[in-house]
């Protein structure tokens, strides 16, 4: 097996780090359109209940849709690449943003809000000095937990037609060829750990303050 | 010498239907140590709270040294009026010498200038500041928190300073101790406007250079702690009063 | 989608019960694990976190590419599924058990102590039944994600309601597509309703007391 392994990396290393620029490129694309949409209407939900119920509501049924049919739905109307892909991916990666902005915010304890105020803050000082600095560990928390669910449904995504590291399992397990399979699975599950415990490390960095924290 | 500085004009304030003051009328004058003494729910938060503009008057009008506060800048108000709560309200996220400079950033004071007020500070309420500058909230006790939310609020060097019960979480050692601290503070400091809300009468008596006494939304009186004890306007304060007396004469009863 | 129906609901009905075997059972297996774990690990807070860690760290791999990596293992099927959604829902019910039980009022367990009640009395009559709301979401959570995740286990053999997605791809036909997608939300439906309901049976007492 360690024998093949190397082989396919003397021969096929172009193909092998096209899949993971490819894997990568995908993720941290939808990453960045999915921020841009659930950041703001996470805040905005924060503030106000029709939106928060709404988000919830949609994380809600999200959550028993299994992605791989969400993947697959959308073929039909919009056929197979990359866009198909990331319109799932970006849809995939919106609940937990969006619940865990919500939540960021609204653990923000009112006083501190009026202490702020009362300290003379005006609103857009308030929400740079006060209110995403004490949610920012639980939007960080929510940015992990939406880039572990892209990069593992983007495995998925090679089914319709968007290559990435997905490929090599398919093919592996096509060919019943266990080379292919355990270097696109080892791949994946490394760039899932790394990001995983980077992003750890990143919350245990802006949470300093709170020596007593831990999160599991 | 005494200049009318806070001035309350009829104001009444109601939550709804619920109507938390009807009409209070006083007047404080600069450099005066005030404490406001009343029960929860005898509406001495909310005038203190609207003093900073926090919650607006449903009726009549504030004067803040001679100006309507409804006409003035809240914002700009607040950086020069300091506040202290019970919950203290450090922000977790920022370090001590950050706390106490929020206001003054927002200012833009020059960076020196900061750090030198920083250190002024910690000095006056007594916190080492080699020691305490760069730690975390949550690393000190109840009772060095509270010293920095008085610090941080005499950041600015404001005319004046509100303090909601800022001493009521703290045991009986500590606050008693904080208390010799602000009234030293106050008398240190010249021509500064202090604001006390408390529920504790020793505290009210021992801090108030004038005590005013509330009661549903209404001063039931508002005197020096000489006159509050030698003439009690209403049976009410004697009431409070007699807690007092009680208390001395458990003292005295176990000392003889 | 009727005629579909029509002419493939012994299949379908087969799918539908493969998944709820694969699912069931691996809720089942990780639940009794995580009990073990709970009771050995109660009172070790150091070892508890690692070992929620280690499983966070094997939770964050990619379910298509988990099933692959046990293929050398233990070979295609249904076991190898089973064995990747008990680590998932291993997770799952061991973060959301631990914060419940730890979420309990320090108040309460230091009256119960007071009381004179011995370590494993406050963990059976304070701990354990406070924390049930929180484990039963867990369990909730848990049931979703592998309910969804049990799809893809169609990859490697082991059937399922995936397989009706993988054979409409294949056929390029949306109607098996949408039965799949619309029988897995089903199961997960009802397998949510009866853990609702013993939930309630075993907390409505007191909870529809503290609502009130």
């Amino acid at each position: 097996m360690i024998e093949q392994i190397c082989r396919y990396f003397q021969t096929n290393s172009g193909q092998y780090w096209q899949y993971i620029g490819q894997h990568i490129t995908l993720t941290l694309v939808t990453l960045a359109i999915s921020m841009v949409i659930a950041l703001p209407l996470g805040y905005l939900g924060s503030r106000n209940k029709v939106v928060a119920n709404f988000c919830v509501a949609f994380a809600q049924v999200l959550r028993i849709i299994p992605s791989l049919a969400l993947l697959f739905l959308l073929i039909p109307f919009i056929g197979t690449g990359i866009i198909p892909a990331l319109i799932a991916l970006v849809v995939l990666a919106l609940p937990p943003l969006l619940v865990n902005t919500i939540l960021g915010f609204n653990e923000v304890s009112p006083l501190y809000k009026e202490v702020g105020t009362a300290l003379g803050m005006n609103s857009q000082q308030l929400r740079r000095q006060i209110e995403v600095p004490l949610a920012l560990p639980y939007i960080l928390n929510g940015v992990k937990l939406a880039m572990v669910e892209i990069i593992a449904s983007a495995t998925l995504a090679t089914y319709i037609g968007a290559g990435g590291l997905g490929t090599l399992i398919f093919t592996g397990l096509g060919l019943y060829d266990m080379t292919y399979v355990v270097i696109g699975a080892v791949s994946v599950a490394i760039l899932s750990l790394l990001a995983m415990t980077s992003f750890d490390y990143l919350i245990r960095k802006v949470q300093k303050h709170d020596e007593t924290n831990y999160s599991i | 010498m005494t200049k009318p500085i806070i001035q309350f004009k009829h104001v009444q304030k109601r939550f709804g239907d619920n109507i938390i003051i009807p009409d209070l009328n006083f007047t404080v004058n600069q450099g005066e140590f005030v404490t406001i003494l009343g029960s929860s729910g005898s509406g001495k938060t909310t005038t203190l709270k609207m003093i900073n503009g926090l919650w607006q008057p449903s009726a009549g009008e504030i004067l803040i040294d001679g100006q309507q506060i409804s006409k003035l800048d809240q914002v700009k108000l607040r950086r020069h009026m300091g506040y202290v709560v019970q919950q203290i309200g450090l922000f977790p996220h920022m370090t001590i010498a950050e706390n106490i400079a929020v206001v003054p950033k927002m200012l833009q004071w020059s960076h020196s200038k900061i750090d030198r007020r920083v250190k002024e500070l910690l000095e006056l309420v007594r916190l080492e500041p080699g020691v305490y500058a760069n730690r975390y909230p949550q690393q000190l006790s109840g009772g060095q928190q509270q010293r920095v939310g008085v610090a941080r609020a005499l950041a600015t060097n404001p005319p004046y300073v509100l303090f909601d019960e800022p001493f009521g979480a703290l045991d009986a050692l500590t606050r008693s101790e904080l208390q010799q601290e602000i009234k030293r503070i106050h008398e240190s400091l010249a021509d500064k406007t202090f604001m006390f809300v408390t529920h504790d009468i020793n505290e009210a008596l021992f801090l108030g250079q004038r005590v005013m006494v509330m009661h549903k939304g209404q001063i039931i009186q508002f005197a020096s702690p000489e006159v509050l004890v030698r003439h009690p306007a209403t049976p009410f304060v004697e009431e409070l009063l007699g807690t007092v007396q009680q208390n001395e004469n458990l003292w005295r009863h176990q000392h003889d | 989608m009727i005629e579909y129906w029509n002419e493939n609901w012994p299949v379908m009905l087969e799918d539908v019960q493969q998944h709820a075997v694969m699912v069931l059972s691996s809720l089942g297996i990780a639940l009794i694990i995580a009990i073990i774990i709970i009771l050995l690990f109660l009172r070790r807070r150091n070892w508890l976190n690692g070992l929620v860690y280690f499983f966070s760290l094997l939770y964050s791999i990619p379910s298509f590419a988990f099933f692959a990596l046990l293929l050398p293992v233990s070979g295609l099927g249904m076991r190898t599924a089973i064995i990747v959604l008990t680590i998932y829902s291993e997770y799952v019910l061991l973060r959301s058990f631990i914060t419940g039980i730890r979420e309990v009022d320090p108040q309460l367990i230091e009256v119960a102590t007071g009381m004179g009640m011995t370590k494993g009395q406050v963990f059976c009559q304070v701990q354990l039944p406070l924390a049930l709301p929180a484990i039963f979401s867990g369990i909730q959570v848990a049931l979703a994600s592998t309910m969804a995740m049990a799809t893809i286990a169609a990859t490697i053999s082991a059937g399922g309601l995936g397989q009706l997605l993988f054979e409409g791809l294949q056929g390029q036909q949306v109607v098996p597509i949408l039965w799949g997608t619309v029988l897995t939300m089903a199961l997960t439906l009802v397998c949510a309703g009866i853990v609702q309901f013993f939930a309630w049976l075993l907390t409505h007492r007191w909870k529809g007391v503290m609502e009130k």
